[in-house]
């Protein structure tokens, strides 16, 4: 795909005013065949929340083969507990979450600790898109346009000290914007870690858009992390609070099931979870439908020319 | 009234068929088939378990004639769910699929519970009932362990992600409904309907 394709791509998106009129006929010609009462049942709707413009500039490195994942879907399928655990939740339900204002605190083992303010941040280092593939450990997969820029470029900003080697990452937790916090299904709020040199990797997004538009809601709004060669849980949505630390952070998920999810968590088709093989992933919005045909799921999500020197004669399966 | 349960216990398929051809599978049609026959399984399942409390209660036995078809399509269902998870899943490789049965718990389960439902299946006929008599009926109270055996299926399955709301209503239903079994209870639901 060519990066012109690129920009028309982001323009392709349904206006929002085809796509329900669309799903009007399907409904009406469901109740035609089914009844009234059974047509929203035989049609199911997904909403998507207004974002406004980010300018980007491309960067040609990261820009993979595979046809983009639509926006429908990117925005449309998601996994936010803080808004439910149905994929469908975080859509219908993250309007309640206010953006702004925002501000990021950075703390810990740093020269220069820091509170930031969202617009400050989308304007500390120049706006990249790059397109990554992100791999969800349920097993299926998406392609994506971010918008944003190294996290290397905001810690080098506080200049972590020599004593700090890892990252924490502290996400949003309030009840009155967040619905899913009735849940205990986590402790709240979500937290995610990453080691220093993982956080420093160039690879390591610290995103404010998607398809050339801030984040929506259900994204993780208004800044998120994406760390592509990893399973998806360690890209943090909504973040708060960045905390350098000399021990490894206790992570949300490891917490729950240390037996599942690792804390390095990166994409590998050698280690299997334990209740499914991490071999093969489904591409989301595969026009094949059911037919789909699995992918082979790449070591380090395809990234490994640019991350696998970090884990040099380290036991994978063991450091999982 | 057969006709129109049995009718209405196709719809949930149609509505599968009717929502692919309409791209309506949503992101991931795969996750989406797999889990709604699962449901159906289950809740045909439930159903099925109800026949009998409900006859207890309401002193009418016409609920017994409606036992054996619901029975039948979770038994339909359950054969779809684990037609789609061997077919566009594993591609019919039954060698994958007794990999995944030993090795996987809530895999194991699943097995396991449509194992059981087949001799349940293939007896379900006035003919088998008659030749097998007393054995007939010890035999079919082997959907007991199934619906214990399906609700496990469905726990482990959303235990990794701690997400067991929905779950945890079925299987309270289950409970309830088994409970009904228990003789002391049988006789105050069959009690309170002599009143």
């Amino acid at each position: 795909m060519r990066l012109n394709d690129q920009k028309q791509l982001s323009q392709e998106v349904t206006p929002k005013a085809v796509f329900e009129s669309r799903r009007e006929l399907i409904k009406s010609a469901a109740a035609g065949a089914f009844g009234v009462a059974l047509a929203p049942w035989f049609s199911r709707d997904a909403l998507a929340s207004s974002s406004q413009k980010l300018i980007a500039t491309p960067n040609p490195n990261f820009v993979p083969k595979e046809e983009l994942t639509s926006y429908k879907y990117v925005t449309g399928y998601n996994n936010f507990y803080e808004f439910g655990t149905d994929k469908a939740d975080p859509a219908a339900y993250a309007e309640s979450l206010q953006t702004r204002p925002w501000t990021v605190t950075i703390e810990g083992l740093v020269k220069k600790p820091m509170t930031i303010d969202i617009d400050a941040l989308l304007k500390l280092a120049p706006m990249e898109e790059r397109i990554y593939r992100m791999r969800c450990v349920e097993g299926w997969s998406m392609v994506i346009p971010w918008d944003g820029y190294s996290l290397s470029k905001l810690l080098n900003q506080v200049q972590p000290l020599g004593s700090a080697k890892y990252v924490e990452f502290v996400t949003l937790a309030d009840r009155k914007q967040m619905p899913g916090l009735k849940s205990q299904i986590i402790e709240w709020p979500y937290r995610e870690g990453l080691r220093l040199d993982e956080a420093m990797n160039p690879l390591t997004l610290l995103t404010f858009g998607l398809y050339g538009e801030t984040l929506p809601k259900q994204n993780g709004a208004p800044v998120r992390l994406v760390v592509p060669w990893k399973y998806g849980f360690k890209s943090a949505k909504s973040i708060v609070k960045i905390r350098l630390t000399e021990e490894m952070p206790k992570t949300s998920w490891s917490q729950f099931d240390a037996r599942e999810y690792g804390f390095y968590s990166n994409v590998n088709p050698m280690v299997d979870h334990p209740r499914w093989s991490q071999a093969t992933e489904r591409r989301i919005g595969d026009p094949k439908g059911v037919f789909a045909p699995k992918i082979k799921t790449q070591m380090f999500n395809g990234y490994g020319d640019q991350v696998a020197s970090m884990y040099t004669g380290m036991d994978l399966k063991k450091f999982y | 009234m057969k006709a129109l349960i049995f009718l209405l216990a196709l719809l949930p398929l149609e509505r599968l068929i009717w929502l692919g051809f309409t791209d309506g599978l949503g992101a991931n049609p795969m996750e989406f088939i797999t889990r709604s026959t699962g449901t159906w399984t289950l809740v045909f399942l439930c159903l099925t378990l109800a026949m009998t409390p409900l006859r207890l209660i309401s002193n009418l036995t016409i609920w017994i004639r409606y036992r054996r078809m619901l029975g039948l399509f979770s038994f339909f269902y359950a054969c779809i769910h684990f037609g789609i998870w061997l077919w566009l899943d594993l591609d019919f490789d039954l060698a994958e699929m007794w990999k995944d049965v030993v090795k996987r718990p809530f895999i194991t389960m699943g097995f396991i519970s449509l194992v059981l439902l087949v001799p349940l299946a293939f007896t379900s006929t006035h003919w088998a009932q008659k030749r097998l008599r007393r054995h007939w009926v010890q035999l079919h109270r082997l959907i007991y362990l199934i619906a214990c055996t399906a609700i496990l299926h469905y726990w482990w399955h959303k235990a990794g992600k701690n997400d067991l709301d929905t779950v945890s209503i079925y299987a309270a239903i289950v409970f309830l409904l088994l409970c009904c079994r228990i003789p002391y209870i049988r006789n105050i639901l069959s009690r309170r309907s002599s009143i």
